[in-house]
């Protein structure tokens, strides 16, 4: 009874909300819902299938793969695809859906609740590096929170990325693990061992702790990068499967391969799943082409340095002027201290534009990297004059609220 | 001096998690826009100290800082060049190593390198996480310092070493002293990140004078920096909590 009121109350309070067009109101309904009923993700998991997606970068995306991936059969899979990853997004998705498969991101601090309140039968673990430090827990406390959650969740199966150190940690006491080879580029939250406080030593494709033994687990699937930029996951059992994708980046790959061996650790052949992942073309506006006024602008999103890493490989291919739109509010973490853990110096030569609530603080970094740019005050502007302002196409990247800014800003 | 001026950004590796070593970085390059010859090096943990004249310690998590500490006493080579005149900027968890004791993930004392008269423990509430404005006490000239602190650790100064600052907004010490950071001769400890020679580069260009030897080094366009400094410094008047957080 209190649970129809509260789901009734969520589905209620988000329909309100978005017809008043504040939002899609998934944090308000969810909130309410779990105010009425605080078992109310609990009660809507039951006798669903539900997989949970986290990690510090790629969960959006993953969640997505996962989602068409699982649907490939023509099941219905219901997902928080606005991103809203605490329990009042998990609620307002889940209300008021009859899906038997559920596939919820989680933020990576939330991992616990949630896979208590679910039950959840799969849990992907991508990465985990450093990442809005001002509110969130260092990294190597969230992988020992992950680690006592899933030793005492023996029901979950856990697909987790063999290359990081700090997630095989938080997989490590977990009953059945999948583990794959995803890959890692970024290490430097990774050198001290989560085991011991020993060193980790990354050789050779593997890794393990020079102190205390911690090591790579053998992987069941790996990321295989061909030199002409495409993939395949390699199998133990000898299956080799192309990953094809619309999205870009090696990062997408990896999430791409994960979500895969997800799949197929719920019943979908591996096979089946990277072949639904082709059609996906942009994840929550990521990648996304644009207009502004008489410009196309690719909108990325980049919110740490492990993220950093890779946008920056991905558009230094390119020669398109490039604005990057930095903010410090509470979502994005309000310290940006990290810019100067991102090479930026690998965008020398090329046309930079700075903006965002923080532009000031990225030109001071660009100014020490040699980065000769432009400062903006508004974004949009930014984009509009970036370059010579003739150029056709226009890179932006932004962390988490500025790239949302973009999103939403008038053409 | 003869050679290059060595800056090392210390245990990347171990003490990198905040963004500090870009404290490095901003040295290297002031020093390299007044045609000084520099050499910039990040020492990784699993190798010996390099010799330098200046020493960068940044912020860093419970457990490496622990391992960070234990390899600073066993190498040595960072307490004989202090003894030398090298110049120190720690910050965070390297404020704490630097200083006689700090705790560790579980809270027991851990013996820190004595560079300064510093004892810390951890705090009693949560930890100290925003926007400092700390009017300088031990560095007389420097205008005032902005920053961002994030820690959980109460940290005291006692005889030997004087205050690097009073906070008129945020926490600092959080001994209830109302102090920030420490100094003792050419060595600097301070909670703030930003990090904070990027927010204050007159503290970079004080201890860019120190490890050259120079009284007064020919200004650079700081204009961006200024700007930074306005904006950051008016954020913060919205944080007041001059006495820190009294337990």
């Amino acid at each position: 009874m209190r649970e129809q009121l509260a789901s009734a109350t969520t589905r209620a309070v988000n329909a309100a909300s978005r017809r008043l067009g504040r939002g899609q109101g998934t944090v308000a309904g969810g909130r309410a819902g779990l105010r009425i009923d605080s078992r109310l993700l609990e009660h809507l998991s039951a006798g669903r299938h539900v997989v949970l997606v986290t990690g510090t970068n790629g969960k959006t995306t993953t969640t997505r793969l996962v989602t068409v991936a699982l649907a490939v059969h023509g099941d219905s899979v219901v997902s928080n695809e606005t991103g809203s990853n605490m329990p009042p997004g998990h609620v307002a998705a889940l209300a008021g859906n009859h899906s038997p498969k559920a596939v919820l991101e989680v933020d990576e601090s939330y991992l616990p609740r949630v896979l208590t309140a679910t039950s959840a039968q799969a849990v992907v673990l991508l990465n985990l590096s450093r990442d809005q430090l001002d509110r969130t827990s260092e990294v190597r406390m969230v992988a020992g929170r992950w680690r006592a959650a899933l030793a005492a969740a023996p029901r979950a199966q856990v697909i987790a990325n063999a290359d990081d150190p700090l997630v095989v940690w938080g997989a490590g006491a977990a009953r059945t693990v999948h583990w794959v080879g995803a890959g890692l580029r970024w290490r430097l939250d990774a050198v001290g061992c989560p085991s011991c406080e020993g060193r980790i030593a990354f050789a050779g494709g593997t890794w393990s702790c020079q102190d205390c033994g911690f090591a790579r687990p053998e992987p069941e699937a790996n990321l295989v990068l061909q030199d002409d930029g495409s993939a395949i996951g390699v199998w133990t059992d000898g299956r080799s499967l192309p990953i094809r994708l619309i999205l870009p980046g090696r990062f997408n790959q990896a999430n791409a391969l994960m979500a895969a061996v997800a799949a197929e650790a719920c019943g979908v052949a591996a096979a089946d799943a990277l072949r639904a992942m082709e059609e996906v073309d942009h994840v929550a506006g990521r990648f996304t082409v644009r207009s502004f006024g008489d410009r196309r602008a690719r909108l990325m999103l980049a919110k740490n340095p492990a993220g950093w890493d890779e946008l920056l490989d991905l558009v230094s291919a390119g020669d398109a002027p490039l604005v990057v739109s930095i903010n410090a509010r509470t979502a994005d973490g309000t310290d940006p201290s990290w810019l100067w853990d991102v090479p930026y110096e690998r965008l020398s030569g090329r046309s930079v534009v700075a903006t965002g609530d923080r532009f000031r603080d990225l030109s001071e970094r660009l100014r020490y990297a040699g980065v000769a740019h432009r400062t903006e005050t508004e974004p949009r502007r930014a984009v509009l004059l970036a370059g010579d302002g003739t150029e056709a196409m226009v890179d932006v990247i932004g962390n988490y609220t500025a790239f949302h800014d973009l999103l939403e800003a008038p053409a | 001096m003869t050679g290059p001026l060595r800056v090392v950004v210390v245990y990347p590796d171990l003490l990198g998690t905040y963004g500090d070593g870009g404290n490095g970085l901003i040295l290297a390059r002031r020093a390299e826009w007044r045609s000084r010859p520099v050499q910039l090096e990040q020492a990784s943990s699993d190798e010996a100290l390099p010799e330098a004249d200046v020493y960068c310690l940044g912020g860093g998590e419970d457990g490496p800082q622990v391992r960070a500490a234990r390899a600073l006493a066993e190498d040595g080579t960072l307490v004989s060049r202090v003894e030398d005149g090298a110049v120190v900027l720690a910050v965070c968890a390297g404020f704490q190593i630097v200083g006689r004791t700090f705790p560790g993930a579980d809270g027991t004392a851990h013996e820190g390198l004595g560079l300064l008269d510093v004892e810390t423990v951890k705090g009693p509430g949560p930890r100290a996480v925003g926007e400092v404005v700390a009017d300088i006490v031990g560095l007389p000239g420097l205008p005032t310092l902005t920053g961002f602190e994030n820690h959980g650790g109460c940290s005291t100064v006692v005889d030997g070493s004087g205050p690097l600052g009073t906070v008129s907004a945020g926490v600092g010490n959080g001994d209830g002293s109302g102090l920030e950071g420490a100094v003792r001769g050419r060595v600097v400890g301070t909670y703030l990140h930003g990090p904070v020679l990027a927010r204050n580069p007159a503290l970079a260009d004080l201890l860019l004078g120190w490890a050259l030897g120079e009284e007064a080094l020919e200004p650079l366009d700081d204009a961006g920096a200024e700007d930074l400094r306005a904006e950051r410094l008016g954020a913060a008047k919205r944080r007041r909590r001059p006495f820190g957080r009294a337990s």
